[in-house]
């Protein structure tokens, strides 16, 4: 058991919450905030793939000489690959509340039940 | 019956994960690209941050692409919740005169958004030298606007010049992608810039301009989505 492999529990169970949540709640805004979670923690677990045995923060300076940054940095592919990750999730969550303020202002209510009905 | 389905599911995907969890190894060196990104960043770029190297120059592509969907987002959002479908969907509650706050929210909003602002500016030019970049201080100059905006409700952002700046970096940000393309390596090197003494402000070629030219991009697509859901 290392730091890695607290790290990856966590993201994945924050994954397993926000999927249940997105597939039980029938409030909408609880639906977007599962869809948030499982994101968050889908970046926990990218970010600790990338980690490495006493590994550092791959940035150089008085703590990193270039000359062991080899040795002793994390991998920085996967902190690049969350920042992206990231973006792209707060992109998508924005859509998903203006979809949400639309259906609240054509059915006053944000109960997914009430939108049983609708047509594609 | 859904119940039984969801937990189904659910165990079916926790089994997945405990083994990918159980079974993960801790690395004690890097892989192989992993570690020529490490050496080639500060030796052919200057930029002692090697996570902004690969974001502003190896997949510089990846990273317009994003500011692309962020745009689109903007866009799109504008588009829900614009102009032209502001009446309709305005509630009774909202359409009433917005409730000022209160001076504790005013006065820390007067005194906090400068600070923050300055903040954002040393998180987008430090972006090459430690933890930030473009995306980072874009994402702080966006809550510096929702604080004006919590603090004074009937402020109106102004989303001509916003448009204006955001068109404007975007422009830039291509054409020092091109100048890549002309003068050095290919589209988005960030070596048309001389790299300069490593570890100083001004140095790593092309990589602080991009960072302060993504940073003025997200920055205000992300105050246009806020301005937006304040219907």
């Amino acid at each position: 058991m290392t730091i890695s492999h607290a790290v990856l529990t966590t993201g994945f169970l924050l994954m397993l919450i926000g999927i249940w949540g997105m597939l039980t709640q029938r409030d909408i805004l609880r639906i977007i905030i599962g869809f948030a979670l499982m994101g968050t923690g889908s970046h926990i677990v990218i970010v600790a793939i990338g980690y490495v045995a006493d590994g550092t923060a791959p940035i150089i300076d008085s703590a990193l000489a270039v000359s062991d940054a080899a040795g002793r940095a994390v991998d920085p592919i996967p902190s690049a690959l969350a920042v992206t990750a990231i973006v792209i999730g707060l992109a998508v969550t924005a859509v998903m509340l203006a979809f949400a303020l639309r259906l609240h202002a054509a059915k006053k209510t944000l109960s997914i039940d009430a939108f049983a009905n609708s047509k594609w | 019956m859904r119940l039984a389905a969801v937990v189904w599911l659910l165990l079916c995907l926790g089994t997945v994960f405990a083994t990918v969890a159980l079974n993960f190894r801790l690395r004690t060196s890097l892989p192989p690209l992993a570690e020529a990104y490490v050496e080639m960043v500060p030796r052919e770029l200057g930029a002692p941050n090697v996570i902004t190297g690969i974001l502003l120059t190896y997949r510089a592509f990846d990273t317009i692409g994003e500011v692309a969907v962020l745009f689109m987002v903007a866009a799109g959002i504008g588009l829900l919740l614009g102009a032209g479908s502001k009446t309709d969907h305005v509630s009774e509650l909202q359409r009433e005169e917005p409730e000022p706050s209160t001076e504790i929210v005013r006065t820390g909003a007067d005194i906090m958004v400068p600070l923050i602002a300055l903040f954002a500016i040393y998180i987008m030019a430090h972006g090459h030298l430690g933890p930030g970049g473009g995306f980072q201080g874009g994402a702080v100059i966006a809550s510096c606007v929702l604080l004006v905006l919590l603090a004074k409700p009937d402020y109106r952002v102004k989303l001509a010049q916003l448009s204006v700046t955001e068109s404007l970096a975007g422009v830039l940000i291509v054409l020092v992608g091109v100048a890549g393309l002309v003068f050095a390596g290919g589209f988005l090197d960030s070596r048309v810039l001389p790299a300069g003494e490593f570890g100083a402000l001004v140095s790593a070629g092309a990589i602080p301009v991009l960072s302060v030219l993504l940073g003025a991009k997200v920055g205000c697509e992300l105050s246009v989505i806020i301005e937006r859901f304040r219907a």
